[in-house]
């Protein structure tokens, strides 16, 4: 999701440091930021798979969810008014996973909810925090809605943990989801052992005052590698896990995506808190019914990249697509090409032979499992 | 005789064959080169023709033929490595040769003093 619009882009907090790194700087989701440090997106993926990268993830929304009682329990009440998972359910110290949904069943955005103890505290995507906001101003009723003006780098990898006992934080008692709060260089720090690139990792909220300070010392004191957007994108890929307006958006719903398993039974017909989010009867319709179309791992059979929005076909020689892809890249652990995209639920089982439409030829792929690497979070 | 195009590419003329590749400079912009597809040997191209495509990590991008003639040998270890163009653009990693009639058609190019003025 290239940035086209006019608007002058927004400088992340640790742009400095990103520049001084040698970072090749480009527009995302309204704000300017790394593509690639002179490593390389190759080297920058790879250092992820084997190692520790560090992302500057800043530009995602971090809010939190006050509530106006006091207790947490009503915020996550509150919260399931908007989002299909289970709240209510989570403990303190722990974050799940969450859809904001429309009227129409389909996705507004994806989020992660961490119960902080006298709190909720939401990520939500850079491109619609804005829109996030304006969702959110539906429970002002219950709980105050504070943004917090803080940095966010994701460190991921197998060395991560390792890579914050260099700099003094002892992090081994945690556990995949896990939220809790860690000092870093003297400053105030909390963290999640969660991420986006399907390895072990850990996603660190840090005070603007001591941002640069505590990135340059994961760097250079505790070895992680910087990385940019390109490399968390096809590790993101390869892991499986969707970009909010590319693979999922306010047009597919969670059942075409094949995210039913953020909806838990509690919140399904039947369950103890069924529905009572936006387009739940539509949602709910359309898994009865089966949907119409599906969310699919795609594999080319050749070397060449196929990218979005490439369509798919199911002969060489078919007229009408069955589905198109919504996004593809290298995948550098696979040792090449690696997408996803929707296709029609006939065409959905693993293994179905499709052909993909790249510069006017059409080149034979199949539809995959996700992930094409098998998540390494520590359970 | 070595020239440059607007397009970064590399154009070396030893006797009627030319040999095509990217420069650095174009190599470096594009990033981890990860596939590479190449023209047929044998086959007749116009200048402007598109006849390889070469995709990034980042983007795919096309290679257009720089003069008139005929694609006589191109490079298939790039084809399998391509990691190479990224590697030694100037050198191992040549895109293909072709046989032209007409030398003169290198006249509008830049030579290696313009070039480097071009990228700075």
């Amino acid at each position: 999701m290239a940035d086209h619009s006019d608007d002058p882009l927004k400088i992340l907090p640790l742009d400095a440091l990103h520049r001084r790194l040698g970072a090749k700087m480009m527009g995302f989701a309204g704000y300017d930021m790394p593509v690639h440090y002179p490593a390389g997106v190759l080297a920058e993926h790879n250092a992820c798979r084997t190692g520790c990268a560090l992302f500057d993830v800043s530009h995602m929304g971090q809010v939190a969810l006050v509530p106006k009682s006091g207790d947490v329990a009503d915020a996550a009440l509150a919260l399931e008014r908007l989002v299909p998972a289970d709240i209510a359910i989570l403990k303190s110290g722990r974050q799940k996973y969450a859809l904001f949904t429309n009227a129409d069943g389909a996705i507004e955005d994806d989020l992660m909810v961490a119960h902080a103890g006298d709190r909720l505290v939401l990520v939500v995507n850079a491109g619609n925090k804005d829109a996030d906001m304006k969702i959110l101003s539906a429970i002002e009723d219950a709980v105050d809605i504070i943004p917090i003006p803080r940095a966010l780098i994701a460190i991921q990898g197998p060395w991560s943990q390792a890579v914050l006992a260099r700099l003094g934080a002892d992090v081994a008692a945690t556990r995949f989801m896990d939220r809790f709060d860690l000092e870093l260089l003297g400053h105030a720090c909390w963290a999640t052992r969660s991420g986006y690139t399907g390895e072990d990792g850990f996603e660190i909220s840090l005070p603007l005052d001591g941002a640069e300070a505590i990135t340059t010392a994961l760097i250079e004191t505790g070895g992680a590698v910087p990385a940019g957007l390109g490399a968390r994108d096809s590790l993101r890929l390869e892991a499986g896990l969707c970009l909010h307006g590319s693979d999922i958006g306010p047009d597919t719903t969670p059942v075409e995506a094949q995210l039913m398993w953020s909806i838990p039974k509690s919140r399904r017909p039947g369950g103890a808190r069924a529905g009572g989010f936006p387009g739940a009867d539509v949602i709910f319709d359309e898994l009865a019914r089966g949907p119409m179309r599906l969310r699919v791992g795609i594999k080319p059979d050749g070397r060449a990249p196929v990218r979005a929005p490439s369509a798919l076909y199911a002969s060489p020689d078919a007229d009408a697509p069955i589905g198109e892809v919504t996004s593809g890249s290298f995948g550098a652990s696979v040792g090449g090409p690696v997408a996803m995209g929707y296709v029609l639920a006939a065409y959905a089982a693993d293994n179905t032979p499709l052909w993909a439409e790249v510069r006017g030829k059409r080149l034979p792929v199949r539809t995959a499992p996700l992930p094409f690497v098998p998540a390494q979070f520590k359970r | 005789m070595l020239k440059f195009t607007d397009d970064h590419e590399w154009l070396k003329l030893e006797g009627d064959i030319l040999t095509v590749g990217i420069t650095e400079h174009a190599s470096a912009q594009l990033g981890d080169v990860v596939f590479v597809e190449l023209p047929e040997e044998g086959t007749d191209v116009d200048a402007g023709d598109d006849v390889v495509t070469i995709e990034s990590v980042k983007a795919a991008s096309d290679i257009s033929a720089p003069v008139t003639g005929e694609i006589i040998e191109i490079n298939h270890a790039i084809a399998a490595t391509p990691a190479m163009v990224n590697e030694d653009p100037m050198g191992e990693g040549w895109f293909f040769k072709m046989k032209i009639e007409d030398a003169s058609q290198l006249d509008e190019f830049m030579d290696e003093a313009a070039y480097k003025d071009l990228v700075g």
